[in-house]
């Protein structure tokens, strides 16, 4: 059971990724983005958050042409797992590896504080963990996290199961106040809150924990 | 010679930076502005032998995201 995360320049959230895979039981290894293919044997990438090229041009678009990231679509192509949080979301969207676009926060300010959140998909890997906990809480930190798509693409994410995640009350202006979406088959999870920064007591909050503990038992069952 | 690659939000994706700036041009007192569409001017320079299928392809591989985003290239000489 290993992972990989992706450190970009600018990514900042690199290392807590890492200690949320390693929480859970994966063996970890840190990735830099030049490199041209991921390690043997990665179950899981992981795309950090963070701020890759200072968000010049957008943000993410810079850090989706790494060459790292030619491999992670070739993981993905093959039915790997990634996550994406915030930047890598970002990142995620920008590479094509899910569908829509993450804008400037309506209300034009960054946003950083936690946010209640509903867990909707409640099946996939990365969300089997919450059980029937369907409310949970976790920080949020950035400034273009309002989440666009056009209208078919709205319908069919709402009608294949693929939001995963459900802002309580309206963070950024994203449509239907989607937090985090997967892909077709529900390997490739973007989401704008940060699981990793709840995962342990000294966080003051744990609800983060079940993204990658649940990860950890769909391997373990497999 | 030099491209220019002129970026913008498409027609029905909200732009919320185009509306703060329309709101501030009414706070100062401008009437009459209907509407404000912020994009960005990108210019290049270019080998001269570089075609305009090229610089197509950079917007549609970088400089554009046209999920939410619209280009319109200009080559100048």
């Amino acid at each position: 059971m290993r992972a990989a995360v992706i450190t970009f320049p600018g990514s900042n959230c690199d290392r807590d990724l890492v200690r949320g895979f390693a929480l859970a039981g994966f063996e970890t290894v840190s990735v830099w983005h030049k490199e041209t293919s991921l390690p043997s044997g990665i179950d899981v990438v992981g795309l950090p958050g963070g701020f890759s090229y200072g968000d010049y041009l957008r943000c993410g678009a810079i850090a989706a042409q790494s060459p790292i990231c030619q491999d992670v679509a070739a993981h993905a192509a093959r039915g790997g797992y990634v996550l994406g949080i915030c930047n890598g979301f970002q990142v995620l969207t920008e590479t094509g590896l899910l569908p829509g676009a993450l804008m400037r926060n309506a209300g034009l300010k960054f946003v950083c504080r936690s946010v209640p959140l509903e867990v909707i998909n409640r099946e996939s890997a990365f969300t089997s963990g919450f059980g029937s906990q369907t409310e949970i809480s976790l920080p949020v930190a950035h400034h273009d996290g309002n989440y666009r798509a056009d209208a078919d693409t709205l319908s069919q994410l709402e009608a294949e199961g693929r939001v995963a995640f459900r802002y309580a009350s309206p963070v950024n202006g994203s449509d239907n106040d989607i937090a985090g979406i997967l892909s077709a088959n529900g390997r490739v999870l973007g989401m704008m809150p940060h699981p990793e920064r709840a995962v342990e007591a000294l966080h003051g909050n744990q609800d983060g924990a079940a993204v990658f503990s649940g990860l950890a038992a769909s391997f373990v069952a497999a | 010679m030099k491209a220019v690659v002129h970026v913008m939000l498409k027609a029905g994706v909200l732009d919320p930076q185009g509306e703060a700036v329309k709101s501030a041009l009414g706070g100062l007192g401008f009437a009459g502005v209907n509407g404000v569409r912020q994009g960005k001017r990108i210019e290049l320079d270019l080998d001269d032998d570089t075609s305009e299928a090229q610089v197509t392809e950079m917007c549609e591989k970088l400089l554009a995201n046209t999920v939410i985003e619209s280009y319109r290239i200009e080559l100048e000489g």
